[in-house]
Parts: structure tokens; C-alpha cells; sequence
């Protein structure tokens, strides 16, 4: 994992609590995981694990639909899981924030990760996502602050991609040793 | 084999809707049915989505814990996103049931059997998910029960109702997703949300 000095995570939890968002849906990545827990913690965030992507996506269009804003939390192969979903979104014009970890395409180790981590952007943009892609850790909160108004006042389906520079290289062979 | 008709069905159970029940309803017939029942901006009609209803009621439902969100829909829809059992329970609501309208085919697109015209029983699978209310029913003694289960017992609640196969007349209500969605949210939630 790369430290650096800037608390990504806590920032990006401060912006989606200012932005309003209340639903918190995911399916983990180690890249989101302090966030995800920072969303557990938070009373005023309500906070579901599915068992597949596209639940989440049902479950943020159904709360939309009742007035809630929330937000998908999503490693790169989960797109994968998604597309048809996506339809929902897109047809009934409900926004959409996404934050999706990528795999696949910096320094990947997982040769498994590289198929749906290098379709990511294209597979997004066929259904009509908006893409904010980000290399640097510091660009993170303001893309993700960017990302919801766009998604809620621009009335899009927008994701947020951070880069796996942001995340840092992963190598289970140097765990292993 | 059950003799329960699910147009008749469906208006049975919504006979004396209360004022503040949502309904969403699944692809397919179970959109008919509903639009059959009485076309009102609280019913949100799922065009597609396949295998999405129950995620759809549940995300409602967490958005809008003081009304009760009753999910209708069909065995097709329902084992495609039996994920959603397990999700559901792991978080439960209070305020959701899901209403199984089971005829053991994918009706929409010829009739072929389904996988609980086979050995799969959908309130098992929602039990075994963790789902604390789940019933199977194919009487019509049991409608009575049917509809406290839909509307008022704590949720979450699943409800299989095993349907008779049949040919049914299409029903059709609003088909524009973005219309159907603006009406729904200025219903519940006032002009501004449009
Ligand atoms: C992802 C996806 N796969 C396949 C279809 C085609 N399809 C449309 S309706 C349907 C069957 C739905 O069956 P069920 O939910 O049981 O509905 P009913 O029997 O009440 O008509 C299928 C397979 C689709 N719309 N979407
Ligand atoms: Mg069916």
C-alpha cells in the first residue's frame, strides 16, 4: 500500500456526507475498505454489502425513487457485473455516483483482473457513464465531490475510476513469501 | 396444483389499499397485473431489469422506512436475483414484503419452465437466506392471510403465492421509465422533487 500524507478516505467520506448522501452500497475492495468501515460507523449512513454489484444498483435507483441519495462503492470487475442494470438508471434518467478501485491495468500482478479491469472504461461508456478517472491521491475527494453533482444535479450516471497508482502496486507473491 | 388466478389475485390484495403503500412491480405480467389492479403514481411498473424488483423495493424501502413497499413480482425475475434473500436479510427492513406471483414459467417469453416448476422452492431459499417471515401459498383460503402477510406483518417478509399458467390479456401501463419515475417521486415527495 502507498501512505501518503493525505487521508484520502476520510476526505472522500467528509465529501459524500456534505454532498448528502445517506445509502451506502458495496461490494468490498481492499482499496475502499477504510471507507467502507468509516460508512458503517456513521449512524447517518445506511450501509449495505451485497452479494453482487447489480443488487446495488437496484437498491440505489429504489432509493432514489424514494428521495434518498447514495452512492456505489466497486472494484473494477464489478462493472462487469453491472451492465444490464445499468439500464435502469439510464432510462429513467436516475442519477448515479459510482467509486470504482481499478485493477487490471497498472502494474498488475492478477492476470485474472486484467480483462474486465482494461474494459472497464469502455464497457461503462457503452451504457452511458460518465467517467472522472483519477491518478493521484489528492485529486480523489474533489473527484468525488465533482462526481455528485454531476450525478444528482446533472442527472447522469457517473463513476469516479481510481487509478491503481492511487491504491498502490499489489502482489500477492511478496505476501506469500 | 394451485387454482389461485393472479389478476384476480392482485386486485384481491389490493382491494382497500391503504393510502400510504408503495408497490413495485416486477418485468413482465406481474407489471399488467398491477396496472390491471388500478393505475396509481405509487406504483412503480419495472419494464425490465430482470432479476431486479426485490433490490429496487428494498432501496425504496430504506429510503422511505415509514411506508409499507410491497414487491410484486414473478418466479423468473425472483431467481434471477435470489441474491437479494440474502442481502435483504443480512439488513433487514421493517416495511418490505415480497410477493412471489409464481406460475413455474418465464410467461413473458413463451411459457418454458422455470426452475420451481422444477425442484426449487423460492420461500425455502428466502428462509434459508435468513428471511424471518417467508410462506408458501396456493389456497384461496389463504389470500386472507396473504394480505396481512403483504401489508402488515414486520417485514421482511417473502411470500410465494403458486399461480395457475395462463394466457392473459396485456395490461399496459406508462412505458417511459423517466415519466413513471418523475410521477412516482412527485407523488411521495412533492413538485420539487420533479
Ligand atoms: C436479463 C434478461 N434476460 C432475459 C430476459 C427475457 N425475459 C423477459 S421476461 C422473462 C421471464 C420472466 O419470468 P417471470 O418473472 O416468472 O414472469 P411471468 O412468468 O410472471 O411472466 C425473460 C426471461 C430479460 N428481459 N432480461
Ligand atoms: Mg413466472
Amino acid at each position: 500500500m502507498t501512505e501518503t500524507a493525505l487521508d484520502w478516505h476520510a476526505e472522500v467520506f467528509a465529501t459524500l456526507q456534505a454532498e448528502g448522501i445517506t445509502q451506502v452500497c458495496h461490494v468490498p475492495d481492499a482499496g475502499h475498505s477504510r471507507l467502507i468501515k468509516m460508512c458503517e460507523e456513521d449512524n447517518a449512513m445506511s450501509t449495505v454489502t451485497c452479494t453482487t454489484e447489480q443488487e446495488g444498483i437496484y437498491a440505489l435507483a429504489g432509493a432514489y425513487l424514494g428521495g434518498a441519495k447514495g452512492v456505489m462503492l466497486l472494484q473494477s470487475s464489478g462493472v462487469g457485473n453491472i451492465i444490464n442494470a445499468l439500464a435502469m438508471p439510464n432510462t429513467c434518467r436516475i442519477p448515479l455516483l459510482m467509486v470504482a478501485t481499478m485493477r487490471g491495468e497498472w502494474g498488475e500482478f492478477n492476470s485474472w483482473q486484467v480483462p474486465m479491469g482494461q474494459g472497464t472504461p469502455g464497457s461503462l461508456e457503452a451504457m452511458g457513464v460518465r467517467l472522472i478517472r483519477v491518478d493521484n491521491p489528492e485529486e480523489v475527494p474533489m473527484a468525488v465531490k465533482a462526481a455528485a453533482r454531476l450525478a444528482f444535479d446533472g442527472e447522469q450516471m457517473v463513476a469516479v475510476l481510481i487509478s491503481q497508482k492511487v491504491i498502490g502496486f499489489k502482489d500477492f507473491r511478496e505476501l506469500a513469501k | 396444483m394451485s387454482d389461485l388466478h393472479r389478476r384476480d389475485l392482485v386486485i384481491e390484495l389490493l382491494k382497500d389499499r391503504p393510502k400510504d403503500l408503495l408497490v413495485v412491480s416486477g418485468l413482465g405480467s406481474s407489471c399488467w397485473d398491477l396496472a390491471n389492479a388500478g393505475d396509481v403514481a405509487e406504483n412503480f411498473y419495472v419494464w425490465g431489469a430482470m432479476g431486479g424488483a426485490a433490490m429496487i423495493g428494498y432501496g425504496l424501502a430504506r429510503a422511505q422506512p415509514q411506508r409499507r413497499v410491497l414487491v410484486l413480482t414473478g418466479d423468473g425475475d425472483m431467481l434471477m436475483g435470489m441474491g437479494a434473500f440474502a442481502t435483504i436479510a443480512n439488513n433487514p427492513v421493517q416495511n418490505l414484503a415480497i410477493v412471489v406471483l409464481d406460475n413455474g414459467r418465464f410467461g413473458e417469453t413463451g411459457g418454458q419452465p422455470t426452475h420451481t416448476s422444477g425442484p426449487a422452492d423460492l420461500a425455502g431459499i428466502a428462509k434459508a437466506a435468513g428471511i424471518p417471515t417467508t410462506a408458501t401459498i396456493a389456497k384461496q383460503a389463504e389470500v386472507e392471510p396473504l394480505k396481512e402477510l403483504a401489508l402488515k406483518t414486520p417485514g421482511p417478509v417473502v411470500a410465494v403465492v403458486k399461480v395457475v399458467y395462463e394466457d392473459l390479456k396485456f395490461v399496459l401501463p406508462a412505458n417511459s421509465g423517466s415519466y413513471l419515475k418523475d410521477r412516482f417521486r412527485t407523488a411521495i415527495l412533492g413538485e420539487d422533487a420533479a
